[in-house]
């Protein structure tokens, strides 16, 4: 990532054998450094300049995935402090903490059912993370075994013990679990166990330089499949380490921090845990476990998320069609506007909150709003007639009346003559709507 | 092994602002509050100076909020038909650091009441509580022109904040916070571009106002564009500590009235089971959208449900402990 051509061309042979296919090593190096060639094309380039080119041009946060198949999470792979710089791509994993000293099948069962419906998407948590809190080798194997049988969603297994680690490991080794933790005490173990079954590892310190250094020893036994975690657990030290870890590997490549980072909650109040998590998942966490289970708190949570990753470039549309809002009959009204989502859920809320039952036609306009589109003309009579026809709202409603935006009145009376619909003006903000409503329509 | 920890070496800082007026400043709050005045994004101590915490109001309507969610009955019923008492309340029980008054009864289509009604409900809270006030209009631009400069005349010497200016409509509130020494709020619609214009302008009438100005930036509700809020904060917020005067300025977010405006706070347990109970995903989802524009630089919340205020006093307890290394 980011190496320049002449970076490059320092490490090829400078023969302009032309074997690659370029007509010399300097128009290989530039396209290399454009992402055009590979380096294998080279039959003469060394390993030692292999490697360092490997290192240079790997991202600064290696991918780790957790789990297998349909469940497995992708961390890592970010490039970006801020969002608006570009974007973040890996949603962060939201783990839920079963303890092996808790009733492991009822909250096993109760997170499996975590799965919310919102805005036409679907959210859902991730991980489910299982924690040696009895010390009781058995029975952390047990808990295990049972989570492990009541969801298929990629695991975490807390133990620093690595005899405790090692039973329970054997019971779900194939789905890949994130082993937790390697601490400066028991590492050489944990990477062995971590390593034997190609488990991704969590890396421990007692702060940002003891993890560095255990990270340090642990890619000197060859495995690089990490997670870190700087040990703090209070918010404020917490959000300055993981601020930490992302900085100095995107700005830095500071290798021992390019891994995704993982951070725990420690507050037992569930609504302070609940903020406390979303501190995290705002900054630079790239796992997050908590205790809290219940659906008021991970709705709100799973939102967040779900913002905070979208692509800050790209406009979020909805699927351009009739919605109904309430229970709408032949006689209720009907609203036209874009499918820019957020133009479109103002909208839909200010009806809802009407409490009359109607109709929103949501116009296809690549996703921009009302000002802008019209301005852009796709939100012109033409367009809007068509979705009119398209809709089949025709079939659906007695009436021929139809509220456009105040922002675009000018559009009143060619709309009127290209549709054949009534057109009444609606109010420029959609905080107008509820009022308009109940004059108009209650 | 060591850890050469990144801090960023910033050219500027916000400018800080102070909200009310004790009875030796020519006012007569208890106390004032300073905001802003941060050298570092937010919470990282490690880099900079943050100086002054977070602050969070509650709203107080000058009528009986009946657009509310029936769920507010059981906090604010007892006192939401008396201004001064429920500001009395959201201080002393609820323990808000600020109190905002919405003149919502001088809007055209909720009752309409005149200028001097206004100024007698802002008397009243000023005599109910000792904290600063905040003063925000109806939102029809017209009338709200008509109150502003009577209010800040009649509360001369309690440095309000009042509001809100906007770029089509901001000489009448900035000559009446002018000639009275009061601080302004000014709104932009999630554009750092018409934020940046507007308080150029209200600078243009006065310097003096320069250093008054809190940036309302217009945010979203959690689940409806809240990343583009959150977004334009941080973009503001580097923008300020990189040296732009024009974005230096503390930024104050409605918090509590784009939360409840939205359908997963307001929709019923028994309408939407999968979500869960309905007062605590509503007020966790008021707290969430508040920890994300901590998170993006917000100095001033104005929140509505007290345990959401209470939550989020709690984290930002937490997060201005020390974290330098």
């Amino acid at each position: 990532m980011g190496l320049t051509g002449l970076e490059i061309y320092k490490h090829l042979p400078k023969t302009n054998c032309k074997e690659c296919g370029s007509p010399t090593c300097l128009a290989f190096a530039m396209a290399l450094a454009g992402g055009k060639a590979s380096l294998d094309a080279c039959p003469y380039v060394t390993d030692e300049a292999k490697e360092a080119l490997d290192s240079a041009s790997a991202p600064p946060i290696k991918m780790v995935r957790v789990g297998t198949g349909d469940s497995v999470v992708e961390l890592g792979e970010e490039t970006e402090i801020f969002r608006h710089d570009k974007r973040f791509f890996h949603p962060t994993g939201v783990a839920v903490l079963i303890s092996d000293t808790e009733d492991a099948t009822a909250k096993a069962e109760k997170f499996e059912a975590l799965e919310f419906h919102r805005v036409g998407m679907d959210y859902k948590t991730d991980m489910v993370a299982v924690k040696c809190d009895s010390g009781d080798a058995a029975k952390f194997k047990a808990a295990v075994e049972v989570v492990a049988g009541k969801t298929q969603k990629a695991m975490i297994l807390m133990a620093e013990d690595p005899a405790v680690m090692e039973g329970a490991l054997a019971v779900v080794a194939d789905r890949k679990p994130l082993v937790c933790a390697a601490t400066a005490e028991n590492y050489e173990k944990m990477v062995e166990l971590a390593k034997g079954k190609g488990c991704p590892l969590v890396v421990r310190g007692k702060n940002l330089g003891e993890t560095a250094e255990l990270v340090e020893k642990i890619v000197a036994l060859d495995y690089k499949e990490l997670v870190l975690d700087s040990g703090a657990r209070e918010t404020s030290k917490v959000l300055a380490d993981l601020t930490q870890f992302r900085r100095l590997s995107v700005r830095k490549k500071f290798r021992p921090f390019g891994y995704p980072a993982i951070a725990f909650t420690s507050k037992d109040d569930p609504r302070e845990e609940m903020i406390q998590a979303g501190v995290y998942l705002s900054k630079y966490a790239d796992i997050v476990v908590m205790k809290a289970s219940e659906k008021q708190q991970l709705l709100p949570l799973l939102s967040w998320r779900q913002n905070l990753y979208t692509d800050p470039q790209k406009p979020i549309a909805v699927e351009a069609k009739l919605y109904d809002v309430g229970t709408p009959n032949e006689d209720s009204p009907v609203y036209v506007t874009t499918n820019f989502s957020l133009t479109y859920f103002i909208v839909e809320g200010e009806v809802e909150s009407s409490r009359i039952p109607s109709r929103i036609l949501s116009v296809d306009t690549n996703g921009i709003s009302v000002l802008t589109a019209y301005a852009d003309n796709k939100f012109s009579a033409e367009i809007i007639t068509e979705a009119i026809k398209k809709s089949g709202v025709e079939d659906k409603v007695n009436h021929r009346k139809l509220v456009i935006p105040g922002y675009v009145a000018v559009l009143k009376g060619a709309l009127e003559e290209e549709s054949g619909w009534e057109v009444m003006v609606g109010p420029r903000e959609a905080s107008g709507i509820t009022k308009f409503s109940k004059d108009n329509f209650a | 092994m060591a850890v050469e920890i990144l801090k960023e070496k910033y050219r500027s800082k916000v400018g800080e602002v102070v909200l009310g007026a004790t009875k030796d400043q020519g006012g007569t709050r208890s106390h004032t509050i300073t905001v802003g005045g941060e050298s570092a994004l937010p919470f990282l101590h490690f880099e900079g100076e943050i100086p002054n915490r977070p602050v969070l109001a509650l709203e107080v309507w000058d009528m009986v909020p009946g657009e509310w969610d029936p769920l507010f009955e059981k906090h604010y019923a007892d006192v939401w038909s008396d201004p001064g008492a429920w500001a009395k309340k959201c201080v002393e029980e609820f323990g808000a650091d600020l109190i905002q008054v919405r003149l919502k009864s001088a809007d055209p289509d909720f009752g309409d009441s005149s200028p001097e009604d206004c100024v007698a409900t802002v008397k009243k809270i000023l005599e109910a509580v000792g904290v600063p006030l905040v003063i925000v209009g109806c939102g029809k631009a017209e009338k709200d022109n008509l109150i502003y400069a009577p209010i800040a005349e009649a509360a001369a010497g309690e440095n309000l904040l009042l509001g809100v200016a906007e770029l089509e409509n901001y000489k009448a509130v900035t000559s009446a916070c002018m000639a009275n020494q009061h601080n302004i709020i000014a709104q932009s619609p999630i554009d750092i571009n018409i934020c940046k214009q507007l308080n150029i302008l209200i600078a243009e009438m006065s310097t003096a106002m320069a250093s008054r100005i809190i940036i309302d930036p217009t945010i979203a509700a959690l689940g409806y564009g809240i990343e583009y809020s959150y977004s334009i904060m941080e973009r503001a917020r580097n923008g300020a500590l990189q040296g732009d005067k024009m974005l230096a300025m503390p930024m104050i977010g409605n918090v509590g009235l784009e939360a409840w405006r939205t359908k997963e706070a307001n929709t019923s347990t028994e309408a939407e089971p999968g979500w869960g109970e309905q007062e605590e995903r509503g007020l966790l989802w008021e707290a969430t959208t508040a920890m994300a524009y901590l998170q993006s630089g917000i100095d001033i919340m104005v929140m509505r449900h007290p345990d959401a205020l209470k939550v989020i006093k709690a984290n930002i307890d937490d997060l201005m402990k020390d974290n330098s290394y």
